[in-house]
């Protein structure tokens, strides 16, 4: 067992030197997180700009589900995602189980119903000022919702970053459907799990000193783009 | 909100008025009745909030020329202004368009100049694109529009820069710029030169009356009675929520018969 002192030695002494295997999980991780964001924004944004823009029946209960949604735990929908996905399941034929795929399949269905909740927000404090405007100009609300995308952009970006956030740190979901396999299905989270169960602290805790730095990357970003957007009056 | 006004009735005949005659403007002619422009309102009624907020027995506007709505603040005249455009749905009453139901239909034909103006986020020339873009026109034609607009009023040197970035005025201008690029039959403005400064005021009533007499019909919302003589054809007078007076602009002028008109132009307040 190696003390916490040698295991952040080790730890930089990995990062600095780029030890191959760190780096395979390294952008394994992003690879798959950033999969899952970009589905998640093409299904999410437009979903939350057409929840403002387009009131139906039941529009609320929608709007309910999908902030419960957010809160889903990881562990659940790496679960449903493996019953579909296992030989038994409606979509075993597609042998997809234990690959990246899944794993992107299942923080798709993680992040999405958060980016399209935390946009529907965003997009709806936006609206109240456009609505009457856009109804002025007599705009169809397919070309108002793309409206409210490309106006609320510094906005979203922010949601993004939050999706990505939990995307690239969640662990249940991909553990189940990835199975951690080496060099194929293993990530950062799950290589924490399995390298701090061997006892091997300086890789688990080199993989975790990026995973912190990348969320406090993200949140940089995050606040940076923030700060432009202020200084542009976009925000 | 409902999408539009949907009469569930014929348009009552226009009814004599109860008011003396000469605080009427004579009825148009029919020919007059049927332009984009003329406005016709029965029975128009706004309820919210158990108060009664328009209520507007029969007004009809001449088809062309520059309408001004005048009245104290919380008169009502924004108010107004958003029912005829269609965007507010009247508790009662029937609001035509040279005899076509207030609806999309003619708010397609029309531009409305808010009194705080809406500007998207992004830049200048792309406000007035984007409006552009929505009515179906080429690149080459927007670009050229665009342009147009913005010497106009003034802010060609401003085209890349964000629209939010710009001064109150130039706001007002773009809004200004952005409601006439489409061309519309109807320019309704509310308080559209509140904050500007002398010579771009003039400039915007330049603007306006070159719209008015191309046949744009006009109808003005201002608190400035110079600007209000200076433009008026007619003026209709607003008080709580009712058209106390509405006159040729020279005998308004010359003397309002209301009292709520008079007190206004003399600087009063009257409750
Ligand atoms: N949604 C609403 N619900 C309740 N009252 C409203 C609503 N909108 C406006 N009012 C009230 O209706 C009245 C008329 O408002 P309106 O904005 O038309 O005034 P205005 O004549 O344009 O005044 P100003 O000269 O200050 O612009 C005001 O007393 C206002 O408080
Ligand atoms: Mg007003």
């Amino acid at each position: 067992m190696q003390d916490f002192g040698a295991a952040f030695g080790l730890a930089f002494h990995l990062i600095a030197t780029g030890n191959d295997n760190l780096v395979e999980i390294v952008l394994l991780s992003l690879k798959v997180s950033f999969s899952a964001l970009t589905l998640s924004c093409l299904i999410g944004l437009p979903l939350g700009a057409f929840l403002v823009v387009r009131p139906f029946w039941g529009r609320g209960v929608v709007v309910a589900v999908l902030n419960a949604m957010m809160g889903l735990p990881p562990v659940v929908i790496g679960l449903l995602v493996y019953l579909s996905l296992s030989r038994a399941g409606p979509m075993g034929w597609l042998g997809l189980l234990y690959t990246p795929t899944a794993m992107i399949i299942a923080q798709t269905l993680l992040i999405a119903p958060i980016v399209a909740a935390l946009a529907r927000q965003v997009l709806e404090g936006l609206y109240t000022e456009y609505d009457e405007q856009f109804r002025s100009f007599g705009i169809s609300r397919l070309r108002a919702a793309a409206a409210l995308i490309v106006d609320g952009r510094y906005g979203l970006v922010t949601v993004a970053l939050a999706g990505f956030g939990r995307a690239v740190a969640e662990v249940g979901a991909v553990i189940i459907v990835g199975g951690n396999i080496d060099h194929l299905t293993r990530v950062m989270t799950t290589a924490i799990a399995l390298e701090t169960s061997k006892g091997d602290l300086g890789m688990a805790l080199a993989l975790g000193i990026i995973l912190m730095s990348i969320a406090l990357g993200v949140n940089l970003a995050a606040g940076g783009l923030r700060a432009m957007a202020e200084r542009q009056a976009y925000a | 909100m409902p999408e539009s006004l949907r009469p569930r009735s014929a348009p009552p005949a226009a009814e004599p008025s109860a008011a003396p005659p000469a605080a009427r403007l004579p009825e148009p002619s029919p020919r007059d009745r049927a332009r984009p422009g003329a406005l016709r309102v029965e029975g128009l009624a706004l309820d919210a909030q158990g108060r009664r907020l328009v209520d507007i027995d029969h007004l009809a506007l001449p088809a062309g020329g520059v309408t001004m709505v005048m009245g104290q603040n919380g008169a009502g005249k924004s108010l107004f202004l958003r029912l005829i455009h269609g965007l507010i749905a009247p508790s009662h009453g029937w609001i035509s368009w040279g005899e076509v139901p207030c609806g999309p239909a003619t708010r397609a034909t029309q531009a409305l100049v808010f009194q705080k103006p809406v500007l998207l986020r992004r830049s200048v020339a792309a406000n007035v694109d984007f409006v552009l873009k929505a009515r179906g026109l080429s690149r080459a034609a927007r670009r050229e529009r665009c342009a147009e607009m913005l010497a106009r009023v003034g802010l060609e040197a401003h085209a890349r820069q964000p629209a939010r970035l710009l001064s109150g005025g130039e706001q007002q201008r773009l809004a200004l710029a952005r409601a006439l690029a489409i061309r519309p039959q109807v320019l309704l403005l509310d308080e559209a030169t509140a904050s500007l400064d002398p010579a771009s005021v003039l400039a915007i009533e330049r603007i306006v009356t070159e719209a008015a007499e191309a046949g744009t019909k006009v109808i003005f919302i201002t608190h400035d009675i110079g600007q209000a003589r200076r433009l008026a054809d007619d003026v209709a007078f607003l008080h709580r929520g009712r058209i106390a007076e509405h006159r040729p602009a020279a005998q308004f002028f010359l003397g309002p018969q209301s009292e709520s008109a008079l007190a206004y132009l003399e600087g009063r307040i009257l409750l």
